[in-house]
């Protein structure tokens, strides 16, 4: 058991040692989440529209000023409102979203577990 | 003209002899010492009328026979003959009309193939596929005619997205429909068991082979439209989570569970209101799918052509058999609640509900992200999007319990089990944990539960390949496609995590350099073809193994209709894929250049064939033990 | 009992399910981003058209009177059929029309004015296509309808002769 603790920590730390992604990733990772809005079902990232490529430039612009990956992402839906992000932002619109999943696990599980119990 | 008039009318005949059909039907429910031969021969007679209006539509198509609307929307004399053919079912009139050949198709095929069951059992099934079939009828009749006629006769026609043009895309309906129309077999089927009350091991063991065969056609019609959006579609990805991937992923969740529990429901009479559920789920989710993506109510790359018109008599068209098969299932279904009490915590029974207890997850995962947005805009009116990260998040995590259950599920024996490998298993999981923190350390990628991920999936596929040694020929489907899963799995993971994508802009003859690869544009040709016009760029790409490699990717600008694609150039091999794909900038004489290494991409498609040859060798074995 | 509340919640999960996706059918499914602040234009600065020198929104909008801004290209079919619209307002004092060039090379821009006319008082280039996301725009052609520095009205895609009498309507 201690041994499986040791192992535990020592993978976290090792792991935890490259958290700090840097701005490359991070503009990848926003203009992933980033919509087109004139494509059809296409992120910003994967787009070579007109739309699209501005909006890689003004991602940088920002990412260089300073601005944190929430900070774009609220900036965005300033101007565009939610649709614009394919992560829906956890709000009093999505909670059923993120929540009805995790529900019907729970349901599922205690269904599942319900159908024991009679047994030993 | 004549093709028209007869495609035409074969349909309104073979609505008729539906009516007929049921009308027989009835009579026969009633003295059912026999199959009425008249039911079979008029069965017959409508699979005969619905192919002959297919055939039709087909030499429509291929005359180029402009006086028919849907030929005209959808075709162009310059088109190459392969892609005339297959235009035929990639609109939406055509893809009905194939629906339908299917659906007439497995019905009578059924009719003649199911041996050793209730006549009362076959009329029934025949009659409740006979509701679909002219529910069909009608709906493509009166909305969605094939044959509608315009005069005057244009000249030409409207021509088929170049996009479209594609031979993966072109095989890539019908395969999927046989999958999601074959699970109308089912449907009616298991509604008709249900009223008969006959859901036992001997119905699962006859329902089986249709299950497979659903089954192994939908998981390659979904792999060709991946395979399809990889090549075509030039951003290098195969899935995006798009609602009409979505839509044809749904079924496949609830087949793959119904086929699980039909395996246990052969063995014993346990989880029969599963198996009727999930049949008429899976039916159902494949309708909603077809009225999500042809009603104009989801945004994506594939609608077909929005028309609230259709999309209402699809609604309540699906709404109606909703209700038909809730009515069904409570009125007939009386289930066993002693069903479940018979095994304990440690046998096979028990990882088989908590397949199904994942997998319903993972299904309303996924309705729940592609419906949420339409409810919400109701509603609420505030309009959201639903993406990859909504998926991603919620389905890895549950992916590797889910992965550890199915390497050791198959390993418990029915009712109870003791583990009598323990030590071996224990230490095949510890190899495999230790051999993924290594692989990541080593390419330096981070995340925790990447580890965790791609250790159970490591885990699966060492039992497995250890089943394939120690278990032979016993269980060898289900080891083929366990195996398959965690290739897949495994191929999808290192491709995530192992890709690397260069984008830059460059002029003929520019460089590009950096630490791992050089990008040479060596020159760029023009080439005039039959309907497009097209720019060919070359390019030298060096590794960092000094490798140099030579690839095309070509620009191309069609005349009919009026659109530029990009066609990547991709090289396979065993280890990864390089791929490169060119794009015009307005106004510049630079091109955007994306060049992409992505590893394991063949494996992908490898394991997916892997699963389904799992799937077809149950079949088979079937075939062969009878 | 339990049964039977299973059997009518099921039922009317149902129906609900039936009613959503009917109304859903109702709607068009042409989305406008909706602002979801206060209609006021936004902060920036931008490089003019013909002089290189930045200038500020204040700067541009300051005087009291309407605005139209007009997102447009060269490279745009639509800006072409909407410009001869776009002379034609000029002739009304109420308003002015500035230009916002999006993603254009400036030489064909020039040539595009010198062919079809300059309705513009002033022309911001936008090279990188960025002080269009700032309006919330998405393509070309776009108009903004503006006065005391708020957005009345915002069209996506090119006016038509229906359009431009709102606009002259609105204007009064």
């Amino acid at each position: 058991m201690k041994i499986l603790k040791l192992f535990f920590i020592i993978f976290f730390i090792i792991s935890s040692s490259n958290l700090e992604a840097n701005m490359d990733d991070m503009k990848i990772k926003i203009t992933k989440n980033l919509r087109c809005l004139i494509c059809q079902g296409q992120s910003v990232y994967d787009s070579d529209s007109e739309f699209a490529n501005s909006m890689k430039v003004l991602v940088d612009k920002k990412l260089n000023e300073g601005l944190s990956e929430n900070q774009i992402y609220d900036y965005f839906k300033e101007k565009y409102g939610e649709w614009i992000l394919y992560d829906p932002t956890l709000n009093k619109n999505t909670y059923i979203l993120w929540l009805l999943p995790i529900l019907i696990f729970l349901i599922g599980g205690a269904i599942v577990a319900k159908n024991f119990k009679l047994k030993g | 003209m004549l093709l028209s008039v007869i495609g035409h009318y074969s349909l309104v005949l073979g609505l008729c002899v539906g009516l007929v059909i049921i009308f027989f039907s009835i009579k026969n429910f009633q003295i059912s010492e026999y199959l009425d031969v008249k039911i079979v021969s008029f069965t017959f007679l409508q699979l005969i009328l619905v192919f002959l209006s297919f055939l039709c539509l087909i030499l429509s198509f291929v005359f180029s026979d402009f006086s028919n609307e849907t030929v005209f929307n959808n075709s162009h004399t310059t088109k190459p003959l392969f892609y005339k053919i297959s235009g035929t079912w990639g609109n939406h009139e055509g893809s009905l009309l194939l629906w339908l050949l299917v659906l007439t198709l497995f019905i009578f095929l059924f009719l003649i193939k199911t041996k050793n069951q209730p006549i009362k059992y076959k009329i029934l099934t025949l009659s409740f596929q006979q509701i679909i079939i002219i529910g069909f009828f009608v709906f493509l009749i009166q909305t969605s005619n094939p044959f509608n006629y315009i005069y005057p006769t244009p000249e030409e026609g409207l021509g088929l997205n170049p996009i479209l043009q594609d031979p993966a895309l072109a095989i890539h309906p019908p395969i999927l429909y046989l999958g999601y129309v074959g699970s109308s077999i089912i449907f009616s089927s298991a509604l008709a068991a249900t009223c008969l009350n006959i859901i036992s091991k001997k119905w699962a063991s006859h329902i089986k082979k249709w299950v497979l065969i659903s089954w192994v056609f939908l998981t390659l019609g979904i792999m060709l439209g991946s395979i399809w959006a990889y090549y075509e579609l030039g951003w290098g990805g195969f899935w995006f989570w798009d609602p009409v991937e979505n839509v044809s992923l749904m079924p496949w969740l609830a087949l793959t569970t119904l086929l699980h529990c039909i395996l246990v429901l052969e063995k014993k009479q346990v989880l029969t209101s599963w198996v009727i559920i999930l049949s008429i789920s899976t039916f159902t989710l494949s309708m909603c799918g077809t009225f999500l993506v042809r009603s104009g109510i989801l945004n994506s790359v594939h609608t077909f052509a929005n028309d609230p018109g259709r999309g209402l008599f699809i609604l309540v068209f699906l709404f109606s058999l909703v209700l038909i098969s809730l009515f069904v299932f409570f009125f007939f279904h009386k289930s066993n609640h002693n069903e479940l009490n018979n095994f304990s915590w440690v046998s096979k029974e028990t990882s088989i509900i908590i397949n199904n207890w994942f997998m319903m997850y993972f299904l309303s995962v996924v309705l729940i992200g592609t419906v949420y947005p339409i409810f919400l805009d109701v509603l609420s009116s505030e309009k959201i999007s639903v993406g990859p990260p909504f998926y991603h998040k919620l389905i890895v995590p549950f992916l590797i319990p889910f992965l550890l259950a199915m390497a050791i599920g198959p390993k418990l024996k029915w009712v109870k089990s003791n583990l009598n490998d323990k030590f071996s298993m224990i230490l095949l999981l510890i190899i495999s944990v230790l051999i993924s923190f290594f692989i990541l350390k080593i390419f330096e990628a981070n995340f925790l539960i990447n580890t965790i991920l791609i250790s159970s999936a490591t885990y699966l596929f060492f039992i497995t390949s250890r089943d394939f040694f120690i278990k032979k020929f016993n269980n060898i489907s289900q080891n083929i496609a366990h195996f398959g899963f965690s290739l897949l799995i495994l191929s999808i993971l290192f491709n995530s995590l192992f890709s690397s994508e260069i984008i830059t802009n460059l002029k003929v003859g520019e460089t590009f350099e950096d630490s791992n690869t050089k990008i040479f544009f060596k020159s760029i040709k023009q080439k005039e073809e039959k309907n497009f016009k097209s720019i060919i760029a070359n390019f030298n790409i060096k590794n960092s193994k000094g490798i140099t490699e030579n690839l095309s990717p070509e620009l191309r600008i069609y005349n009919q209709p009026n659109i530029v694609t990009s066609e990547a150039d991709i090289k396979t091999s065993m280890i990864s894929d390089k791929f490169i794909v060119i794009n015009i900038v307005q106004n510049q004489d630079y091109f955007n250049v994306r060049y992409q290494v992505k590893p394991f991409m063949l494996w992908i498609w490898l394991s997916v064939l892997l699963i389904s040859f799992g799937g077809l060798l149950s079949l088979f074995k079937k075939k062969y033990e009878q | 009992m339990n049964n039977k509340i299973l059997k009518i919640t099921t039922i009317t999960i149902f129906i609900i399910i039936f009613i959503v996706f009917y109304k859903a059918l109702q709607d068009t499914n042409i989305y406008t981003p909706k602002k979801k602040s206060n209609n006021e234009i936004p902060l920036f600065s931008a490089q003019l058209f013909n002089s290189n020198k930045q200038i500020s929104s204040t700067e541009l909008f300051k005087l009291d009177k309407f605005y139209l801004l007009n997102i447009w290209s060269s490279w745009c079919v639509p800006c072409r059929t909407e410009h001869s619209l776009l002379m034609d307002l000029t002739k009304n004092n109420e308003i002015e029309i500035i230009g916002l060039n999006y993603k254009d090379k400036k030489r064909n821009a020039e040539n595009f004015l010198n062919e079809l006319g300059n309705p513009y008082k002033k022309i911001i280039f936008d090279k990188e296509g960025i002080n269009a996301i700032e309006w919330g725009a998405f393509g070309v052609p776009e108009s903004f309808l503006i006065n005391n520095g708020i957005v009345i009205k915002k069209y996506i895609g090119p006016l038509n002769k229906e359009l431009v009498e709102e606009i002259k309507l609105l204007i009064k």
